[in-house]
């Protein structure tokens, strides 16, 4: 493996004493505050709908593919939904090419459960033939440049990328997707939006979106996928322990931090 | 000849009285750019400066590592470079027990080294001299290394101004691992910003007075 | 009789394109290369250890290519994960950069290309090379020259410059030949494939066309790079 770069103990130390004291981070944000957003719409024309996602110097791209099959047998009626998620080597010395390893798996899956749990797709809308043609809804993540919360980065992204993605026209005739034929309907979505905080403890302090220094000094993360004060799914993630007043506490502030990302997205898509 | 910026297979300049220095190539009588990077020139000496790229380490070289291995006789230290380096037990310049060698330096540590050889078997450091050893404590992150020469500054000119302003103690390692320490983080930060100030704009000539109109703007700020 | 391009271009213009380096802050040397509706992007990671030891070579350090496109760079989603075609344009990326580079000083090193193709309109193999070519010389690594690429196509009887999907798929007459084709910045070829039919004659004729054409390319990249290192300092010098 290469060998990578990661925050020195002296570094790590200052992190926490900082944090800690001065209640701030290294970059002058607060610790409930998110880097700068910045979202540029069709990175690729030939998606149904993709975007760039930039939070700070991270950087993501997403795209909608949708394509037709046949539904499953236990949902008739139902369309489908496949979220994938790839660290490219490009994006990072840490990342190897090959098949993923588990850091891609777990970005991937936790990503997936928190669109798919929330209900913000309408999967009966999804159907167009029922018992035999439905849509299923490719949304796939790849990271350029990782510099800190790639899980969050991936969740807005996928969020963008279904809001403006237009489904394609289906010539039922020749049975043919024509993909360069998009139709003016966008994906059927609910207002559950699906925005997904990892809460980080670092030293004694709980933050939100670290940094690739602070992810590295993060001891244990909490990812929680809410809409609106209703939390539809949670990750806890490495082997070291929250205790019970601060989980309760990273819930709140993924509540209070997911309804500021979920107006920042608004906005960037403006 | 006027500096400029060129890239591989350019060519800088052509006639008979020019000599190709580092990063360069002479064919029939011109001389070509084999790096991206500033061409310049100096009594017919034409070099090329890279801005990018990763460390090299080179003989002299003081650099800032991490301890990554302890072995029998020494430790296994990360400088950044593609190559570990080794430093031997005998290159620290006190006793040390040998079944105690964690006490001067454990996994993760960091530390400033001076690297007094570099051959096939790899890069060896030592610890004798003036400020080299263990770090205690301190901000520390990277720069490209690329850009330390400008960071330090003529005979450390850079680095004065720097100190002077923030009130911190730096040290720069050539491969491109910075320390900072001072009496508040808040100054450290400071240095911190100041230094990435001048990374980034490493390829100006003037640099000097710019840093010196920078700490003069951020002071009003304040 | 004039041949007509479906998109109006002349038969020996190249589609609008643009290049930009540092667009992956993590890597060594980083560029992005467009040409027309084809974005890639590449990145470069190295000179560093090669892993596993059993690749690592004493006598030099060694380039290592990886081409792979998004799944939503094309109508029909393409499974993410490695397959047969990106393999091979992996590796014909490799001997295409490969003369120009000089590594020799960095024994048992390899030096990493990444290349991701982020939409694709034909032509993405020759404009991953152009990125790639950029990114390594951005990533400060020894070169004897660039390396410009582009494809040379013949539709029907005419040959023209820088093919785009619909013209690949172009099937009057004799229909389409693929012919992409990369060549250092002093005249060599480097690269070059087909797919299609030719006669010997019209094949050399492509290859002059082909080397006006990366002159043009060339010049992208090379304005791409200095433009790099100017925009930073501009108003301060």
């Amino acid at each position: 493996m290469d060998k990578i770069r990661t925050t020195p103990s002296t570094t790590a130390d200052r992190i926490k004493q900082y944090m800690k004291k001065e209640g701030k981070r290294f970059d002058g944000r607060g610790l409930e505050e998110f880097r700068e957003l910045t979202i540029e719409k069709d990175v690729s024309i030939k998606a149904e709908g993709s975007v760039r996602v930039n939070l700070g110097k991270t950087e993501v791209i997403v795209g909608v593919k949708m394509a037709l099959s046949e539904p499953y047998a236990d949902s008739p009626n139902k369309g489908n939904l496949m979220v994938t998620a790839e660290l490219l080597p490009l994006s990072s010395p840490r990342y190897e090419s090959g098949p993923p390893r588990i850091d891609a798996i777990e970005w991937a899956r936790v990503t997936d459960r928190g669109i798919r749990e929330s209900g913000f797709v309408d999967f009966d809308k999804l159907c167009v033939v029922p018992g035999k043609k439905v849509w299923t809804v490719f949304v796939d993540i790849y990271s350029i440049n990782d510099d800190g919360n790639l899980m969050d980065a991936a969740t807005i992204g996928a969020i963008a990328a279904m809001k403006i993605a237009k489904i394609p026209k289906y010539d039922e005739e020749n049975d043919k997707v024509l993909y360069d034929q998009p139709t003016k309907n966008g994906l059927p979505l609910t207002s559950h939006v699906p925005v997904a905080i990892s809460v980080h403890k670092i030293g004694k302090s709980l933050i939100v979106d670290p940094t690739r220094e602070e992810e590295d000094v993060s001891e244990t993360r909490l990812t929680i996928g809410s809409s609106k004060g209703t939390i539809s799914s949670l990750q806890k993630s490495n082997s070291r322990a929250f205790e019970i007043d601060e989980i309760k506490n990273a819930f709140e502030i993924a509540a209070k931090a997911s309804e500021v990302v979920d107006k920042m997205i608004e906005k960037a898509l403006k | 000849m006027e500096r400029k910026i060129v890239i591989p297979g350019e060519m800088i300049i052509e006639g008979e009285d020019y000599l190709p220095g580092e990063n360069t190539e002479k064919r029939d009588g011109k001389v070509y750019s084999s790096r991206y990077g500033l061409a310049e020139e100096q009594s017919n000496l034409v070099k090329v400066i890279p801005l990018s790229g990763v460390y090299h380490p080179r003989r002299g070289n003081a650099v800032i590592g991490k301890v990554e291995n302890v072995l029998a006789n020494g430790w296994i230290i990360d400088i950044g470079a593609a190559d570990s380096a080794f430093l031997s037990l005998m290159e620290v310049p006190r006793y040390v027990n040998k079944d105690a060698m964690e006490e001067v330096l454990t996994i993760d540590d960091m530390v400033t080294a001076k690297i007094w050889s570099i051959n096939k078997r790899g890069i060896d450091l030592s610890l004798k001299g003036r400020g080299f050893g263990k770090i205690e404590e301190g901000l520390i992150f990277n720069v490209n290394s690329n850009k330390v020469p400008r960071i330090i500054g003529k005979e450390g000119s850079m680095i004065k101004i720097i100190k002077e302003n923030t009130g911190c103690d730096i040290t720069v390692g050539q491969n491109g691992t910075v320390l900072v320490e001072g009496n508040k983080i808040e100054d450290e930060l400071f240095a911190k910003k100041a230094i990435m100030y001048i990374a980034e704009r490493s390829f100006i000539s003037g640099l000097t007075d710019l840093v010196t109109k920078w700490f003069t703007e951020q002071g009003n700020k304040k | 009789m004039a041949f007509k391009r479906p998109d109006g271009r002349k038969i020996t213009e190249m589609r609008p394109a643009e290049a930009k380096v540092g667009v992956v802050p993590n890597a060594d040397g980083s560029a992005m290369f467009k040409s027309g509706k084809t974005i890639a992007i590449a990145a470069v990671y190295g000179p560093k250890k090669m892993h596993p030891q059993h690749q690592q070579n004493p006598r030099t350090g060694q380039l290592r290519c990886e081409y792979n496109m998004i799944s939503f760079s094309v109508d029909d989603r393409i499974r993410p994960g490695r397959n047969r075609r990106a393999m091979e344009i992996s590796e014909v990326t490799k001997w295409a950069l490969e003369p120009v580079v000089d590594l020799k000083d960095y024994p048992n090193q390899v030096v990493d290309v990444h290349i991701n193709i982020i939409q694709a309109d034909a032509g993405t193999r020759c404009a991953g090379i152009n990125a790639a070519a950029m990114a390594l010389a951005h990533a400060g690594i020894p070169m004897k020259n660039m390396v410009s690429s582009i494809s040379i196509g013949k539709l029907d009887k005419t040959l023209v410059v820088d093919l785009t999907k619909e013209e690949e798929d172009f099937e009057e007459g004799e229909g389409p030949t693929d012919i992409p084709v990369s060549i250092t910045s002093d005249g060599k070829i480097t690269h070059m494939q087909l797919d299609g039919m030719i006669e010997v004659k019209q094949l050399q004729e492509s290859i002059d066309m082909a080397k006006e054409a990366c002159k043009e390319v060339y010049k992208i990249q090379k304005d791409a790079l200095k433009k790099f290192i100017e925009d930073k300092s501009e108003g301060l010098n």
